[in-house]
């Protein structure tokens, strides 16, 4: 990433003036990080912008040469993927999982090209939602592999470095989660909408109740 | 409705990555607000009508009277050089401490954004964050205590430039006559105003100044105050002596109090 290289050279030198860059730069995939993980926007709007904040702290301790060497896409991954585990243990302490809340969050749009038919949208809306639901009933540790590696578009080696994992062990990570997903998506005959919290790996998909 | 959800890896691939999201520009605003690389601003009442409170990450940075919020905007980004938008209103925390502070609450901690601004500066605002509520000090007192004696004119420079005026309570510096002096929210009628407000006789001050009576001293403690200090508002009608100056009091055998620390201004400019 050779904007990340030029930018981590200029926040080295100078991270108040670098740091308005790196917001513009990051924000949205730290705030996707954070809602894919979470399923929740509010959540995850707190979680990103804290991400943000810890990553300026973080730069104002270290010395120079450490922040010039700094891979930004995988260490800021992996600022947002500790925040996002910790707050999702404060939801967990406060929401028992037997909980009815809404859990899923489609997010903000992407700004539409306004290209795309109206029917041809609803129905990507859709499949975004289904997936996004989906993502969430994988164990925290296949989804966070499967966030970073094919929504953010991480590399294999920056997967494993922002999460300090094996290669090895987020290719095979990354390898069930697609074959859940799959397997998941295989016996949905319809649009789902989870009707409460993560129910526990392997339960039929039936448990979820489909909307029309 | 049902989708065709793609079942390929390349296909599923594909669709993972539409679940990327744009982040609501208010993450990254407060990302650059947290970090103190930006401001925002929000309006409180006080004594002296609504104020604007500007803050960021590291404290409050400005308070000033409101008015058009464009126009304080540009002057804002002119004299401190930061963006600045308006919020609903200030975080519970720093409203809170504001309102306990303008209530009189000394030991409330406000933190304070004062960064681009001198020692000499910030020396002179944080003495003025001594003077109680109620009481008044001259700036040669201030110059005095931050080992200063002669800075006078200085410290009035300072308090005039003072950027959260009422959080620092600048009001409460007069001139060393006794009167009332400048205020940068409003002129001397905003200060008697402010200092009424804080149960303070402005009327009865500047005519105790007018005749000339800077100090106020006991007979029977031969103990020397500024006029305000509330160890001198204590002193009984039968007691209580004036003095034009501290010399005269200590050659009349008073010691300064302890409390309000009068100085000397003899030989200040």
């Amino acid at each position: 990433m050779d904007t990340d290289v030029a930018l981590a050279i200029r926040l080295a030198g100078d991270v108040d003036a670098a740091f308005p860059t790196l917001v513009a730069e990051h924000s949205d995939r730290l705030y996707t990080i954070a809602l894919r993980l979470l399923g929740d926007g509010r959540d995850a709007e707190e979680v990103a912008q804290d991400a943000l904040v810890r990553a300026f702290r973080a730069m104002h301790e270290y010395p120079h040469e450490r922040i010039a060497e700094l891979r930004l896409r995988p260490w800021l991954a992996s600022i947002t993927v500790n925040l996002a585990r910790n707050r999702r243990r404060r939801i967990d302490d406060r929401q028992p999982p037997s909980s009815l809340e809404p859990m899923l969050d489609a997010g903000y749009d992407p700004p539409s090209d306004g290209a795309a038919a109206p029917a041809v949208t609803a129905a990507r809306r859709e499949t975004q939602r289904e997936l996004a639901a989906l993502l969430l009933r994988l164990t925290p540790a296949v989804r966070t592999a499967i966030v970073l590696r094919h929504i953010d578009g991480l590399s294999l080696a920056e997967t494993a470095q922002a999460l300090g994992r094996p290669e090895g062990t987020i290719k095979a990570q990354v390898f069930r989660g697609l074959r859940e997903l799959r397997a998941m998506l295989e016996v949905a005959p319809e649009p789902l909408v989870p009707i409460h919290a993560p129910a526990s790996a392997g339960q039929p998909l039936r448990a979820l109740e489909a909307v029309r | 409705m049902t989708t065709t959800l793609p079942l390929s890896d390349d296909a599923l691939a594909a669709s993972l990555r539409d679940l990327r999201s744009a982040a609501p520009a208010s993450i990254g605003y407060g990302a650059l607000v947290e970090a103190g690389l930006a401001d925002r601003y929000a309006t409180i009442p006080t004594e002296l009508g609504a104020v604007f409170v500007a803050w960021n990450g590291r404290g409050v940075s400005w308070v000033t009277k409101a008015g058009e919020r464009d126009d304080f905007e540009l002057r804002f980004r002119v004299a401190v050089g930061r963006e600045i938008q308006p919020a609903e209103a200030l975080p519970n925390d720093l409203g809170q401490a504001i309102t306990r502070r303008l209530a009189g609450d000394r030991r409330v901690r406000i933190p304070l954004d004062l960064r681009g601004r001198t020692p000499f500066e910030v020396a002179v605002w944080t003495k003025a964050l001594e003077i109680p509520r109620g009481e008044v000090r001259p700036y040669g007192w201030i110059a005095a205590e931050i080992g200063k004696p002669k800075a006078v004119r200085a410290v009035g420079t300072a308090l005039a430039h003072n950027p959260v005026p009422l959080v620092v309570p600048c009001h409460r510096v007069v001139r060393s006559d006794g009167m009332i002096g400048q205020y940068s929210m409003g002129g001397p009628d905003a200060k008697r105003r402010i200092l009424a407000a804080e149960g303070l006789d402005t009327r009865w001050l500047e005519a105790e100044a007018a005749r000339g009576n800077r100090y106020t001293g006991s007979d029977t403690t031969h103990i020397v105050c500024h006029t305000t200090c509330r160890d001198a508002r204590r002193v009984t009608d039968r007691h209580r002596v004036h003095f034009p100056s501290l010399a005269a009091a200590a050659s009349a055998g008073y010691r300064p109090c302890k409390h309000c620390r009068p100085v000397s201004l003899a030989g200040v400019a």
